[in-house]
């Protein structure tokens, strides 16, 4: 995956403003950045979900504006659980594996929810669900289409420890299969565990990129916090 | 999981997806369906006792009440088409899909237009019974007309309800943007069944029926392209 | 009130604009021609001066700020500049005043040739849903906060309404040719004779400075909402 100079205003803010970057497969790139740095828009953006005010987002070569082809590669974990309260949790994740054309959705959708650990509950009514367990269904929901790119805003929040641990197998998982991954979070040792790529933003730029290999998770940390102070 | 050959659905097989899971939706709760239906009936009765029925026939009255109160049930029904896309914005789901945006206002319009069918399925056997309709061959024109109006009806219906709830007085805006746009078809509709249930010859309805099916070609096709720009972007 | 302050680098329409002054002082020179320099109409009498209001206003509201309003709308969704957002935006309020002027002077001449304040005549009622559908123009756009759905709800309402309008005047008039009602008077008369019609044509050169006028400072003043609301959120 590829983004080049995403530029993206509300009104006269630039909610995003030049970010350029490039996972290749089984790369995980954790970002951080304060609240309003601009990294759900950027999410947003890459999903296909808003269109770039300039720059171009390209999977596999294929730039997302153009729209299916490229969508069909991507999944998105976001704030909001994307579930229909009303339908089970089988149900929303099965209406996704159609929308994405898979040959058996009900098996694609049991094995994602399975991934999740949450196939116990298959049946129950999405707003039944708790927080933690809704937000288990959701991330079934961004993986049922296997996707090469996986966006994931917060997806820890509200994951109790099982929650969690299944949500770093099947991220794992993912990347062993070769999919690009980008997690964004606040919380720097979380996730740093996963990732290849480290950056950090703010005020819609990303004002530290850089290999993880080179950082010292504590030393990161430290700065990570002044960079957020400076904020505020 | 393996990598499987997947084929996203084409425009229409996915706006029939997004339709069907609509109508689970509606199943399941039924509220909506159920609320509509009562209001249409009720708006049925009470209209009767609003004229002198020994200056007006009543089947004078009944086409007229049969399209006004359909219009009103309709905007009901419509109201929250889009309601359960936003509350967890399951829509971020179906745009981020390897769908197109304009298979997903076809979806939603067809789940809207088999909502308003089924109002309609009740609402008309009702004025017939309640307002001393002869049976016969009208009826069947009735339900044609009742097609056509149905189709423009939602087709405005569901891209003003796309825009009406990301606003801050989505309930009292759908029915302001809508009612103009519904102006000619409950004209049409109240117009032509008025002449069929006369048992006046089809060809006096006809001018009625061609501005219908005009309506009905014109605002579907417009709706439809105009969808997409209703979606942030 | 603005004269202290650092001009704005911003191309803005001046706050006084020479053209609302000719316009008016165009629309009192046409008026003081009809009343005083312009016969009075055989079977209308003195009521038909008012024919230099409604017609003209009709003409504008219809046939130059609503389909201002709609082409502005198509070509926003094309080019996405907010200029035509505001065109759109101002077209639409401007528009609406002179339909309001059409929709209280019709009543006004009509109860004088057809001896009814209302009647269901095709263009009046066109105007009357026109009205109706500007209205909600407006307040659609009043119920959206951010600029660029905005924009684009009410563009995509523009070209909508657009469509509509035909399909109201056809049903109407269909509706009235199939049951007719008695007319006194055809509401136009063919042919002006030759004094009436250079006043009408004063007036509707007048009218059409004073929506040029009206136009202009209606976007001004939407040029300046905006850049104010822009800096407000780059001070934030």
């Amino acid at each position: 995956m590829q983004a080049e100079g995403l530029v993206r205003t509300f009104g006269g803010r630039r909610a995003v403003d030049s970010v350029s970057f490039t996972l290749h497969a089984g790369d995980c790139l954790a970002l951080f950045g304060p609240n309003g740095a601009g990294k759900t828009t950027l999410l947003r953006m890459l999903a296909g979900l808003l269109a770039p005010g300039q720059g171009t987002v390209r999977v596999n070569g294929v730039p997302v504006k153009e729209g299916a082809a490229a969508r069909a590669q991507v999944g998105l974990v976001s704030h909001a659980s994307m579930l229909y309260g009303v339908l089970t949790a089988r149900e929303n994740v099965e209406f996704a594996a159609k929308l994405y054309g898979l040959p058996d959705p009900r098996g694609a959708a049991m094995r994602a929810l399975e991934l999740m650990r949450v196939e116990d509950r298959a049946d129950a009514p999405a707003r039944t669900l708790s927080r933690g367990l809704q937000q288990r269904v959701s991330i079934a929901r961004a993986m049922v289409h296997s996707p090469r790119l996986l966006l994931c805003d917060e997806p820890y929040t509200g994951l109790d420890d099982a929650g969690s641990a299944a949500l770093t197998d099947a991220l794992t998982e993912r990347r062993e299969e070769g999919a690009a991954l980008l997690l964004v979070t606040h919380n720097i040792s979380e996730g740093l565990a996963l990732a290849t790529q480290a950056a950090i933003m703010r005020r819609g730029r990303f004002v530290r990129h850089e290999a993880r290999d080179l950082l010292d998770v504590r030393a990161y940390q430290t700065q990570y916090r002044e960079l957020a102070a400076m904020h505020d | 999981m393996t990598d499987v050959a997947a084929s996203p659905p084409g425009m229409l097989a996915a706006a029939w997806l997004v339709a069907r899971k609509d109508l689970a939706i509606e199943f399941r709760t039924r509220t909506a369906f159920l609320s509509a239906l009562v209001f249409a009936l009720l708006g049925v009765t009470i209209f009767y006792f609003a004229w002198d029925a020994t200056a007006v026939a009543a089947s004078d009255l009944a086409p007229g009440v049969l399209w006004v109160i359909f219009t009103f049930a309709g905007l009901l029904g419509l109201q929250r088409s889009f309601g359960s896309e936003l509350a967890d914005r399951a829509v971020d789901g179906l745009l981020g899909a390897p769908i197109s945006r304009e298979s997903i206002y076809l979806g939603k319009a067809l789940a809207n237009l088999v909502f308003v069918s089924g109002i309609l399925a009740v609402t008309i056997p009702a004025v017939v019974l309640f307002y001393n309709l002869p049976f016969g061959t009208g009826i069947a024109a009735l339900a044609g007309i009742a097609a056509l109006a149905a189709v423009g009806l939602v087709a405005v219906g569901t891209l003003f309800s796309a825009m009406a709830v990301n606003t801050r007085m989505a309930e009292l805006l759908l029915p302001m943007l809508s009612l103009p746009f519904f102006v000619p078809v409950v004209m049409a509709a109240a117009q032509s069944s008025a002449r069929l249930m006369a048992g006046r010859p089809v060809a006096e309805a006809w001018p009625w029926l061609r501005i219908l099916v005009a309506f009905d070609i014109v605002f579907v096709t417009a709706c439809t392209l105009a969808f997409p720009f209703t979606l942030d972007e | 009130m603005t004269s202290g302050q650092p001009s704005a680098p911003l191309t803005i329409p001046p706050q006084r604009d020479p053209l609302l002054g000719v316009a008016l002082l165009g629309i009192a020179a046409v008026y003081v021609r009809a009343l005083a320099f312009t016969p009075i109409e055989a079977r209308q009498g003195a009521a038909q001066k008012i024919m230099y209001v409604h017609a003209t206003s009709a003409f504008i509201a219809l046939y130059v700020a609503f389909v201002l309003m709609a082409i502005a709308s198509a070509l926003y969704l094309w080019l996405k500049d907010e200029k035509l957002d505001r065109v759109a935006e101002s077209a639409a309020e401007v528009g609406l005043c002179f339909t309001t002027v059409v929709l209280a002077t019709g009543p006004i001449w009509g109860k004088t040739i057809w001896g009814a304040w209302w009647t269901w005549d095709a263009r009046l009622t066109a105007t009357l849903f026109l009205w109706f559908i500007i209205i909600a123009y407006l307040l659609l756009r009043g119920a959206v906060e951010e600029r660029g759905r905005r924009a684009r709800y009410s563009a995509v309402l523009g070209i909508l309404a657009s469509f509509l309008v035909p399909f109201i005047h056809l049903s109407v008039y269909l509706f009235r040719t199939l049951h007719p009602m008695p007319i006194l008077l055809k509401p136009s008369a063919p042919s002006l004779p030759n004094e009436m019609l250079v006043t009408f044509l004063f007036s509707f050169a007048a009218f059409t400075l004073l929506f040029i006028a009206l136009l202009r400072a209606r976007y001004r003043m939407a040029t300046l909402r905006d850049y104010l609301a822009d800096r407000e959120q780059e001070r934030a």
